[in-house]
């Protein structure tokens, strides 16, 4: 170790003879303190506390003939700071590559500030409102709630204090970890070669071994319509919740479409989806968008137009409310017009690709995605591997979810430690955080049939209801639904949809099951704690029938 | 309308049969006229001509059951009675939209009939597609059951009514089977929210569903005023709210109606000595004492044919060719007036038999419409009860009604000074002065007068 030690004083005196003089602040005990900013200083003496443990991360890296030989500044290039971007860079570190992380914007990107975490605030507040205000269910269980209500400012505060806090903690996580965060909009000016820079500072430009591009996605707003902001917003304005409207059209019934109704009804607006497809959620499992349906939009104040373009929305202006109008799908005659209080673009979300630079290195976005190939390698105009060039997350469309993102991060970051990963969409689970909560892994009912009939194999269906669940009737919360598609010739999972309280966070197990490949047959005798809502998933288990009837796989050979 | 069928035949064949369930529903109401001998509606009949809405007591035929043409389906309690209706057509009860127990505005559908098994699907799509009332565009008609759906394309006029009425107001409208498109909106930017379909649901609402919507304004304010003017009196502590039931709304709007007619009240002392020996003779044959005096006013309206006339547009007289005498009839939590018809052509005794028949159909509510709506005169004996005298409100359509009081032994004078004790009766008649003058009233009670102290003509 000693050795090591000594190599690891002396390699980082090679690298700054290699470096900039901006660089030499990083070395450990370095001299040069003059002309930095607050933050690098503390960044330094954070360093110097963790020297010992950085050297000999360094010091494996260099052994191991990565960065550093290379004459790169980085190993690794991240652009984009938001959870795909972070999830990578937090891996990279463990592999020891040398990381640096560029943001324009704020850390923690969409997610963390106009996404999943402010708007799981809003979800908390609206579905403890929901029950409050549910005065049968409390009857039921013998509760009186004599008055509810609800200030607009602090469930707005709850919200944007959450956003801050986890914003915080994803800085300084990443900080504490030595990744480099360089503040400034970046570019790709050519192979291997980052630009970046605020606007109103001069640019700078480093070079990387590995880049990876991960800025995300922005809500996409259609032709014609106009956002103000205030009467006409997408769901970046919507979770400052600056207003609570009266009457609120949403056009889009996908699922941000369907929890902002859920926290918009909770907190007493009444709500019409706008669709353009025939069927409300379109993205689910047919059966449980029909529950769905049943629970979540027929006994709330939510009526829908499904089939209809909304062809041109006017914000509100000199007391006149907003309009939007409709347009049928196919036909695109005028059918009629909306007259309602706000209206949330909720139509999906347009990666955020723009600026890039991508033409300097020959490759084209596809509707603003970034193609890429199964290792999230980018694929350039021709076709071809870019080398040394990844895209992860909304950027490449390949599913626009947050835990996919960092996933994928995390398969790109394996396959730069040199082991070769390919990420297995099928085993990311995906949630809807109604009330109560929906969630997917792998292939709906209708793709699975498809897979069968072009594959040639069986599928079996197995559902259960939460009536059945002993946890979920002490609640009294016994709506919903579970679903178990699996092939009955080999006990592969194909999917599972669940409907139900806690659906998102049960939906683990099915998950799990897939991304390792585990048969029904070997995790039907697993055991569930009593009485917990896991038991949904047990029942599943249970019920399925898988026709081999031996415990292993048919395709290995009988004679030993 | 051949054409126009046909025409829509064409234009429906060509998008596919399944709609999405929220699909506006003006290409659905062209296909229903023309897939009209496929699924037909029951219609809420108007069973009077002040019938504004139903209530359904009960359904004769439930959801599946096969129907042929005439036979009842359905009963219905109007303002006046309880009516069968019956369907027009064969065919299977497909879906059920009103259920018992609850009300519906004359014209709205209530049920859907399918021709055959088949269509009973279709039924239930459109049951879900929320079938707004199609007939609110023509006028109920007077007679009774359900006339055939006559919905010309008056699908556009809807739908930008129907474009600003909240959710909630959507939902509440289904449950309370209020038709939206006659809804008026006070939220903002005039759309119509949930209080407003209560209000239009819950409070009766304002009497104007067959009148055109020019006079729908105009009873409004008055209307709201009344219902502000109700709205203050406080409650009083310990009091039950029970509200009126159809019958109960029915006498009331018609008495506050007719508050707008100049009334004046005459009133009459009658010496009944003579009818009360009369009443002895006739009374083992089914003759009540109420029929008599029915007998004496028909024959002393032949000769004053104006208190038989009423005022039904406030500029002309309406003289009655017929005397159809009503005779209010006190049931529980109500009241009735079944009409004798052709009085003054029928002896007693016949008259006997028809009241009979008449008042035990009062009874059960199963009153037809001839027997409660034809009245050109009515008659009110409180006598039974010791009344000795009142005078009653002018029922709208009438030109006069007659409040008797008990027959008691009076004391009276005559013109030599002698005291006597005859049996007097006190009458008095409330009438309309717009056609009924002071002295027409008084010659006709002098009439009346005259043949009650002389009844043998009673019996003729």
């Amino acid at each position: 170790m000693s050795t090591a030690a000594a190599a690891s004083v002396s390699a980082p005196a090679g690298f700054a003879s290699a470096r900039g003089a901006a660089r030499s602040a990083r070395r450990a005990g370095g001299i040069r303190v003059c002309g930095l900013r607050g933050e690098a200083v503390e960044r330094r003496s954070l360093r110097i506390s963790q020297a010992a443990a950085r050297r000999a991360v360094v010091a494996r890296a260099a052994e191991n003939g990565a960065a550093g030989s290379g004459g790169f500044d980085y190993d690794l290039v991240i652009i984009g700071a938001g959870v795909g971007g972070h999830g990578a860079a937090l891996h990279a570190v463990e592999e020891g590559l040398k990381t640096a992380i560029i943001e324009g914007d704020v850390v923690g990107g969409t997610c963390v500030n106009r996404g999943c975490v402010p708007s799981k605030a809003l979800l908390a507040v609206s579905g403890r409102m929901r029950e409050l205000r549910d005065e049968h269910h409390m009857k039921s269980l013998g509760l009186q709630v004599s008055s509810s209500g609800y200030d607009r400012q602090a469930v707005a505060d709850h919200a944007n204090n959450l956003a801050s806090k986890i914003r915080s903690n994803l800085t300084n996580s990443m900080k504490a970890l030595g990744v480099d965060i360089l503040t400034g909009f970046g570019t790709i000016v050519g192979k291997q070669k980052v630009r970046y820079g605020k606007v109103g500072f001069p640019d700078k430009e480093i070079t990387a071994r590995n880049i990876i591009i991960a800025t995300g996605s922005v809500p996409f707003v259609p032709k014609g319509i106009e956002v103000d902001g205030k009467t006409v917003f997408t769901s970046d304005h919507a979770l400052k919740l600056e207003s609570v409207p009266d009457w609120i059209a949403i056009v889009g019934s996908g699922y941000i479409g369907l929890e902002f109704s859920d926290v918009y009804t909770a907190l007493g607006s009444e709500v019409t989806f706008v669709e353009a497809l025939d069927q409300l959620m379109p993205g689910f499992d047919p059966e449980i968008a029909k529950l769905a349906q049943r629970i979540l939009i027929n006994p709330r104040n939510i009526d829908y137009h499904t089939g209809v373009f909304a062809s041109k929305i006017t914000p509100a202006k000199d007391g006149k409310p907003v309009l939007i109008e409709l347009i049928d799908a196919k036909t695109k005659e005028h059918k009629e017009t909306l007259e309602v209080d706000a209206a949330l673009i909720a139509t999906g979300r347009a990666p955020f690709t723009k600026g890039l630079g991508l033409e300097n290195i020959n490759v084209v976005t596809q509707r603003g995605f970034i193609p890429v190939d199964e290792r999230m390698q980018v694929m350039d105009a021709d076709g071809n591997v870019v080398p040394n060039l990844y895209c992860i997350g909304d950027a490449n469309g390949k599913l626009m979810l947050a835990h996919a993102a960092s996933a994928q991060g995390i398969s790109v970051v394996e396959q730069i430690s040199g082991r070769d990963h390919i990420l297995n969409h099928l085993s990311i689970p995906a949630a809807c955080f109604t009330h109560p909560e929906i969630s997917m892994v792998g292939l709906t009912e209708p793709q699975a049939r498809e897979k069968a009939d072009k594959e040639g194999f069986e599928i079996s269906v197995v559902k259960t209801s939460f009536k059945a669940n002993t946890k979920a009737l002490a609640e009294n919360e016994g709506d919903g639904l579970a679903k178990l598609i699996y092939r009955p010739d080999t006990g592969e999972i194909l999917g599972v949809h669940i409907l139900g309280l806690h659906a998102a966070d049960l939906i683990h197990e099915a998950s799990n099951a897939i991304a390792l490949g585990t048969r029904v047959q070997d995790i039907k005798y697993a055991v569930h704690a009593h009485p917990t809502l896991s038991e949904v998933l047990d029942e599943l288990f249970k019920a399925a029938k898988v026709n081999s009837g031996v415990s292993h796989s048919v395709n290995e050979p009988v004679a030993a | 309308m051949a054409s126009l069928a046909s025409l829509s035949l064409s234009i429906s064949t060509a998008p596919g049969r399944p709609r999405g369930a929220g699909s506006v529903t003006a290409t659905r109401r062209r296909r229903m006229n023309v897939v009209r001998a496929k699924v037909r509606e029951i219609f809420m009949p108007a069973l009077s001509s002040t019938m504004t809405e139903g209530r359904i007591v009960s359904w004769t035929a439930a959801e599946g059951d096969r129907v042929a043409k005439g036979d009842p389906v359905v009963v219905v309690e109007s303002d006046k009675a309880d009516m069968d209706v019956e369907t027009f057509y064969d065919g299977i009860v497909a879906v059920v939209l009103v259920p018992a127990g609850e009300t519906a505005p004359v014209g709205a559908p209530i049920a859907l009939l399918a021709e055959s098994e088949e269509e009973v699907a279709i039924a239930q799509a459109r049951a879900q597609a929320l079938p707004k009332a199609p007939g609110q565009a023509t006028p109920p008609p007077p007679a009774a059951a359900a006339a055939p759906p006559l919905a010309p394309a008056a699908a556009p006029s809807p739908a930008p009514t129907k474009a600003t009425a909240t959710p909630h107001a959507k939902k509440l409208a289904k449950q309370h089977r209020v038709d939206i498109s006659k809804v008026i909106g006070t939220g903002p930017h005039g759309r119509i929210t949930g209080a407003d379909v209560e209000a239009a649901a819950g409070i009766k609402p304002k009497p104007n569903a067959p009148q055109p919507p020019r006079s729908a304004a105009h009873p409004a304010p008055p209307a709201a005023a009344a219902a502000r003017q109700s709205a203050v009196l406080p409650p009083v502590p310990g009091a039950r709210v029970v509200p009126f039931t159809t019958m109960q709304a029915a006498v009331s709007r018609n008495m506050v109606e007719s508050m707008s007619v100049p009334t004046f009240r005459v009133g009459y002392a009658v010496c009944t000595d003579k009818l009360d020996e009369l009443y002895e003779k006739v009374k083992s044959k089914g003759v009540t004492k109420t029929l008599l005096l029915v007998k004496a006013a028909a024959m002393a309206l032949t000769q004053h044919p104006v208190v038989n006339a009423s005022c039904r547009d406030g500029k002309s007289f309406s003289y009655n060719s017929s005397i159809n005498i009503a005779v209010a009839v006190a049931i529980e939590g109500g009241l009735l007036t079944p009409v004798l018809e052709d009085v003054d052509k029928l002896d007693v005794y016949l008259l006997a038999q028809k009241w009979r028949g008449l008042l035990k159909k009062t009874r059960l509510k199963q009153l037809q419409p001839n027997e409660y709506g034809s009245g050109t005169f009515t008659l009110s004996n409180l006598g039974m009860f010791g009344v000795d005298r009142f005078d009653a409100i002018l029922p709208p359509g009438h030109g006069a009604i007659m409040a008797i009081g008990a027959s008691r032994p009076t004391v009276v004078a005559d013109k030599d000074g002698f005291f006597s004790i005859k049996n007097e009766m006190l009458v008095n008649v409330t009438a309309d002065h717009r056609i009924i003058y002071g002295a027409d009233l008084a010659a006709f009670l002098q009439t009346f007068a005259k043949i009650i102290e002389d009844p043998e003509s009673l019996t003729l």
